[in-house]
């Protein structure tokens, strides 16, 4: 298995911050999910991404599709950040008045492009957008994020073959993959492995980076699209729980709820004392 | 009728190219003039509903129109979810075009009888449900669901059902049509139970008794107001149709007459497939004669009321509670 051993810059540990910010206010909250996303979604939206905050239907905008949507605090945490919405919104995560939910919804994140939160739906939906830009001959990029443990629906499988038919090199599939869901490791729940061969058996154009290491992140991505006239994939390798202490590669932590101020403090402590 | 949806997904596609046709693996030569004229926007996506869904969720999402035909089981049951959450919650304007609702394929069993449809979609926020009576009335539907908001359900019976309903003429979606009228009881049909409503209104007059026939091809938004004021005219009201009576034409309606708490109370009945999986083969016709979709039984079923009715109204003459039956 590929070490994740990046170390964790002030921007890093910032989004992370606004992550637990959220996590206070709604007392719960799937934190470990969202961690092992941070340096995918800070990479994407910093050096990656074209759109356009002020007008988030922006028809040239590439296409972010959180297929994983419970991992949806990271989302918020770079969305706010280039200023899709006012981070106030954090002190209203999951409250009957807020537009933040425990998964995200296209119709009231602005930035946010399909409501997702059912698992295995995001790379069907990414095919569709992709095939529209190619019928337009747009230039525009199409990327989904899954999780590893989303993996598991066959619907995944589906949009895979239909990716790989209609030749979507404009149409990137990102995999989250901590090891870890639900119940347990994806080795004893479902093993995956060997994961990349499977994308690429499916007729993907695959690599393999470390999802923690920004630099690394950012020169894969930037090759994208990986081949001519083939769907791109990218295995990136993370840790459930990313930059806290106790929380990292914990199963107790997938989804929490009725989580205390003080057990928030304990958090943000240990975010603040990482190397 | 399957032939004229088809039709008319060619002939509006020629004319607005954000028309798509999407199916999973239908029969060959389907559409074979669309795939010729306008290949770039033919997909025939294998056998994966669920991903069809969501691809023609996407494609919608950017302005496109799908229309995505598919036996109706496998367009509904499959791929439920992906209905309720990339289409509904999306509202999402993809055009689902279900072959063979109701008993059309008899022969091969269970898993293509596409019983309980209706119900499962009708519960669904943001979802149309319509079901045309005949070739005639898709025609006129087709124009209709192009700019419509949100998901469509048309549920397709058979080719060469008989002809019902008129050539031309305008069709609302959301609109019910009053197809026969009559004083002596409402008989409310959707699909293809229009055509043995009208038999059986014929054989009716024949003995003098004139019943109404209000035809709701638009099972959702239900023509409500439509219902309940020809409702408020008669004494008793059937729902028929070719669907499990759970969640269908007959609960809807029920739902509505029971809320509108008419005094007198109407006499009501649901004429649709018991809650069973069909236990036969045969043909659509023998199952329908099985589970009494017939104009037999909706005679008689309108002929007991009748006689509980004037018992009724005879009883309230000598001074009792009309409100009680």
């Amino acid at each position: 298995m590929r070490q994740v051993n990046a170390f964790l810059d002030s921007r890093s540990i910032q989004i992370r911050e606004d992550i637990l910010r959220m996590m206070a206010r709604g007392g719960r909250g799937h934190l470990a999910s969202a961690l092992s996303l941070v340096e995918i979604l800070r990479v994407l939206y910093d050096d990656i991404l074209n759109f356009r905050p002020e007008e988030p239907r922006w028809s040239d905008r590439d296409r972010l599709i959180l297929s994983k949507g419970h991992g949806c605090m990271a989302l918020y945490a770079l969305l706010a950040d280039k200023g899709f919405f006012d981070q106030a919104e954090f002190q209203k995560f999951c409250q009957a008045d807020g537009i933040l939910g425990g998964h995200p919804e296209a119709n009231k994140v602005p930035g946010v492009e399909a409501s997702t939160g059912a698992l295995g739906h995001g790379l069907s939906i990414g095919v569709g957008m992709a095939v529209h830009a190619k019928l337009e001959g747009r230039r525009h990029h199409v990327l989904v994020i899954l999780g590893d443990g989303e993996c598991n629906e066959g619907s995944v499988w589906e949009a895979a073959m239909s990716a790989a038919k209609h030749r979507l090199d404009n149409l990137a599939a990102i995999i989250d993959c901590n090891k870890m869901q639900s119940y347990s490791t994806t080795f004893e729940v479902m093993d995956l492995e060997p994961l990349s061969e499977k994308w690429r058996s499916f007729g993907f154009e695959v690599r393999e980076a470390d999802g923690h290491d920004v630099e690394e992140l950012r020169r894969t991505f930037q090759a994208l699209p990986f081949a001519h006239r083939k769907p791109s994939a990218i295995i990136c390798h993370t840790m459930k729980g990313k930059g806290i202490p106790g929380v990292e590669n914990n199963l107790s932590w997938h989804h929490k709820s009725k989580l205390s101020q003080e057990e928030i403090t304990i958090l943000f402590s240990k975010l603040r004392s990482q190397p | 009728m399957r032939a004229a949806v088809l039709d008319c997904i060619y002939e509006l596609a020629k004319t607005d190219d954000r028309i798509l046709f999407m199916g999973s693996d239908l029969g060959k030569g389907t559409l074979d003039q669309f795939k010729r004229e306008m290949p770039e926007r033919f997909f025939m996506e294998g056998i994966s509903e669920a991903h069809l869904i969501g691809m023609a969720a996407g494609l919608a999402f950017e302005g496109r129109i799908p229309y995505v035909n598919t036996i109706a089981t496998f367009l509904t049951r499959r791929c439920f979810e992906q209905i309720a959450v990339d289409l509904c919650l999306h509202s999402a304007s993809v055009r689902l075009i279900g072959n063979g609702g109701g008993l059309v394929y008899a022969p091969l069993g269970p898993t293509h009888q596409a019983i309980e449809d209706l119900a499962i979609l009708r519960a669904l926020p943001n979802m149309t449900i319509v079901a045309p009576a005949d070739a005639n009335e898709m025609r006129r539907l087709m124009p209709a669901t192009v700019d419509h908001p949100g998901p469509i359900y048309i549920r397709v019976a058979k080719g060469s059902d008989p002809l019902v309903t008129p050539e031309g003429g305008p069709f609302e979606i959301g609109k019910a049509f009053l197809m026969r009228t009559g004083e002596e009881a409402l008989v409310l049909t959707t699909g293809i139970t229009l055509k043995i409503a009208l038999e059986a209104a014929s054989a009716l007059e024949n003995q003098g008794i004139g019943i109404a026939i209000l035809h709701v091809p638009t099972l959702k938004p239900l023509d409500r107001e439509a219902i309940l004021a020809k409702a408020e005219e008669v004494p008793i009201v059937i729902a028929f149709e070719e669907h499990s009576i759970v969640g269908g034409l007959g609960s809807a309606i029920a739902e509505i007459i029971a809320e509108a708490n008419f005094r007198p109370s109407k006499k009501f009945a649901r004429l649709g497939i018991p809650d069973v999986f069909p236990d036969q083969y045969g043909s659509q016709e023998s199952l329908m004669g099985r589970f009494g979709l017939t104009v037999d039984r909706l005679i008689s079923t309108i002929l007991k009321f009748l006689e509980q009715t004037s018992a009724r109204y005879s009883t309230a003459n000598l001074g009792e509670n009309h409100g009680i039956s």
